[in-house]
């Protein structure tokens, strides 16, 4: 380890961050200026810069890695970096399904008065009836009812299945990039990417048909609430997770990686799995049961 | 790999000059610095909102300020003063110390180092700025309940809602990386169990900050939701429930308070041993109590909300979980005082703030475990008494540890000792003025005082006044050590390499004062 801890690429002087920093700022400012009736095009200028970072930034790091200033032990830097960011997502996604669970187990069966809750349920809203998916909410002027709940058997289920096959052609990929079979990798690689939009592209038929159909809304009550944001933002992830695969697609076409030194490969996966895993989550506890 | 030509292009030059140096900087002790003045700077300025808290409370009636304004500075102070002073202060204070302690050349990475950082004035200006909006600055307290925080909130909430979001992502970005150092930048033969104290409370801090601060991202999501996009998280009359908010936030803020507890406990640790000339007693118990402690935070978030509503079973068991803690806190204090005993000590001012610790926290964990007990924290919820614990265990906990961090390491920073003599002066006019200003409201809140109103019933009347003297006299002492670190910075005399007689540690016994830019390129020997 000391020969190794000797050859420790620490990079000197960078503007990035602080490009990032105006970006991040720019988005978040413009956002909050369009909730109060401005225009939204400060937060486009705002992402724009972010996009702007990230290429940037991303591009020094590839250029760096290929021209070999990674030690194994940088490597294992972005390693240990990588598995924690995921850490900190699934406690993101942990809020929202802690939200879902505390809804169906606590709030809802105690506005119909169940445990103790004998006098919540008479003085407010007696004619509320605990349910779930909760369709009739306990005010129906306030929110607005839906008319169905989404069921698991249709495109929930076909979409599991996408993404679950994903989650093969990545791994087919990755063998195929350790063995050095590289039109495998690209066209593992290239399923992988296919599914992913592909997925994406059903999440947003489906929401189509909640709201024309279903009339089944982010604004009808808890249901709804708990349905789109998990939904929305586990979407945005696979989004993420699909463009991030998509780079890794144009680089190994243009020979990037090696079967011994492929991080950034590993990276996306280790990431397409998590989306995966959360997915199931969703399919079993908001779709399901 | 070819390594040798990566390595000239690096090597031993200095800091570049100008602005931009602190801009662009990849340096583990530029950023430090960095975090340390960001965090002196928003101590003074929530300082300054605690004067006007004071000077409101200085009688009875109302004088100075409206209370909406009272509640926003109530609401900024907490606020400004966690996530701005305290929390700020121990990444610098990681910045600066790990690489040195465990021998690493710098941060596991540099560059999202540098991001952590200057995240932080952004998110601090776009808070601060709430303060000139119209409808004026949030104004429900820090833990911004809902629907205060939802229904009956000004229009600037949305300002504050996204610089959480952003002090977030520096926070997770830079436990990320200290995490990622401490694992895998350690030199060789500096094994987990020798590594000193400070570096693993901060190892398990970081760990509280990847699992809780997502968490708080989403509470204040799901707020922002409720507020533009007609979901019903917190609305019952969605099928939602305003004390779910209160449960997704005290998830965070739970561990949160021992984010901001851990690494003093590290700090205190290095200094005793020090300045009682005895190894510290019972290392590895403190290593398992620090974990204890933080696994325990994640069980006991609900003794928050004794008074919320809850069934009889929920209250018993976080009431059991939550005295359970006083078990490795306690560990420490009997391991701390232990290291003392029959010591030869001396007490310089690094030592006073440290023993000034160990007594005072004291006094803000008895008073905690009161709180802990759910039938008499009806009594004592939302009153001054919870006001006065918790400014035991922040200010003359998490506070005075960062002081005494300060003056126990700022001679190998700069190679100057500080004027011992003002030092000493700092100290016992702090401790002094802290105990007029918080300890009065340990007896007003029993007394039935609640927090986060302007007006006062006339019996508290006296002991406000002793607690606002008491509050001015302690604003000033740290304007009185903002003039210490300037002059301590600006020259004074040398320190010596090891700077404490029988100090330990690689940054004492293997690194110069000050200590190069660059410091273990190549790693040192661990015995």
């Amino acid at each position: 380890m000391s020969a190794s801890a000797e050859e420790y690429y620490v990079p000197h002087g960078t503007n990035w961050p602080i490009i990032g920093s105006i970006g991040l700022a720019t988005t978040v400012i413009g956002f909050a200026n369009y909730l109060h009736g401005s225009s939204i095009w400060m937060t486009f200028v705002g992402l724009a810069i972010l996009i702007f970072m990230m290429w940037g930034w991303f591009g020094q790091v590839i250029k760096e890695s290929m021209e070999g200033k990674y030690s194994a032990q940088v490597d294992m830097s972005f390693r240990w970096s990588m598995g924690w960011f995921i850490f900190s997502e699934v406690m993101f996604f942990a809020a929202f399904f802690g939200a879902l669970f505390y809804a169906r187990m606590f709030s809802i069966p105690w506005l119909d008065g169940a445990s103790n809750n004998a006098a919540t349920a008479e003085l407010l809203w007696p004619e509320f009836e605990a349910a779930w998916p909760l369709l009739e909410v306990p005010l129906a002027e306030k929110f607005e009812q839906a008319k169905m709940a989404m069921g698991a058997w249709g495109l929930p289920a076909i979409n599991t299945v996408i993404l679950l096959t994903s989650g093969v052609t990545v791994t087919w990929a990755h063998h195929a990039l350790k063995k050095n079979q590289r039109s495998q990798l690209v066209w593992g690689l290239a399923l992988t990417v296919a599914l992913g939009f592909l997925f994406v592209g059903l999440q947003a038929w489906e929401y189509v048909h909640a709201y024309n159909d279903l009339g089944l809304k982010m604004t009808s009550g808890i249901y709804g609430s708990t349905f789109f944001m998990l939904t929305g933002f586990h979407g945005f992830h696979v989004t993420m997770g699909a463009t991030m695969l998509l780079i890794i697609l144009f680089r190994a076409m243009k020979g990037h990686f090696s079967p011994d030194n492929h991080f950034a490969f590993e990276a996306v996966a280790w990431y397409w799995h998590f989306v995966d895993v959360v997915w199931l989550g969703l399919f079993i506890f908001v779709y399901w049961i | 790999m070819s390594t040798a030509t990566t390595h000239d292009e690096h090597h031993d030059h200095g800091p570049a000059s100008g602005l931009m140096r602190w801009v662009t900087t990849t340096n583990h002790k530029d950023i430090g610095t960095l975090y340390l003045w960001l965090s002196f700077i928003m101590l003074l300025t929530g300082g300054a909102m605690a004067m006007v808290i004071r000077a409101e409370l200085f009688q009875p009636g109302l004088q100075l300020v409206e209370p909406n304004f009272f509640n926003s500075m109530t609401t900024m102070h907490g606020l400004i003063m966690v996530f701005g002073a305290i929390m700020p202060a121990f990444v610098g204070l990681a910045n600066w110390l790990i690489p040195m302690m465990i021998g690493a050349p710098d941060m596991a990475l540099p560059r999202m180092n540098n991001w952590s950082f200057w995240i932080l004035p952004f998110a601090f200006t776009m808070l601060a700025s709430t303060l000139l909006m119209e409808g004026g600055a949030p104004a429900f307290g820090w833990t911004f309940y809902a629907p205060l925080s939802t229904t009956y909130a000004p229009d600037s909430t949305d300002f504050f809602i996204f610089a959480v979001h952003l002090m977030g992502i520096s926070s997770v970005m830079g436990a990320i990386n200290i995490i990622a150092t401490i694992l895998n930048m350690r030199a060789p033969g500096m094994t987990l169990m020798k590594m000193p104290l400070f570096v693993w409370t901060w190892l398990i801090t970081a760990y509280l900050l990847i699992a809780v601060m997502p968490v708080l991202a989403g509470a204040v999501t799901m707020m922002l939701t409720d507020r533009h996009f007609g979901t019903s998280f917190f609305d019952a009359a969605g099928g939602g429930d305003p004390v779910m908010f209160q449960h997704i936030f005290w998830f965070f803020g739970h561990p949160e308070v021992y984010i901001m507890i851990l690494p003093a406990f590290g700090i205190i640790s290095a200094i005793i041993p020090t300045f009682a000339r005895k190894p510290l007693f019972g290392y590895s118990s403190m290593v398992y109590a620090s974990a204890s402690i933080a696994i325990l935070s994640f069980m006991v978030w609900a003794h928050h909300m004794f008074t919320t509503g809850m069934p009889v079973a929920g209250e018993l068991y976080f009431m059991y979980a939550t005295i359970l803690i006083a078990v490795p806190t306690g560990v420490k204090i009997f391991n701390w005082v232990s290291t003392m005993w029959k010591g030869s000590m001396t007490f310089e001012t690094p030592m006073l703030w440290a023993l000034g610790f160990v007594v005072m926290f004291t006094i803000g964990g008895f008073s905690g475990l009161m709180l802990g007990v759910a039938p008499v924290d009806t009594q004592y919820h939302d009153t001054y008494f919870v006001v006065a614990h918790f400014h035991y265990v922040l200010v003359t906990g998490a506070l005075y540890s960062i002081i005494a961090a300060f003056y126990y390491w700022v001679p190998k920073w700069t190679g100057n000792m500080y004027d011992e003599k003002l030092g000493k002066i700092h100290f016992w006019w702090s401790t002094i003025s802290v105990n007029l200003l918080f300890f009065p409201q340990h007896f007003i809140g029993l007394a039935g005082m609640p927090r986060r109103i302007p007006d006062y019933a006339l019996q508290f009347a006296e002991f406000n006044m002793i607690s606002s003297i008491g509050g001015f006299a302690f604003g000033l002492a740290q304007v009185f050590f903002l003039y210490i670190v300037v002059k301590t910075i600006k020259g004074g005399e040398k320190a010596t390499d090891e700077v404490w007689e029988g100090a330990t540690g690689l940054e004492f016994e293997q690194l110069p004062s000050p200590a190069p830019y660059h410091s273990f390129n190549t790693a040192p020997e661990v015995k």
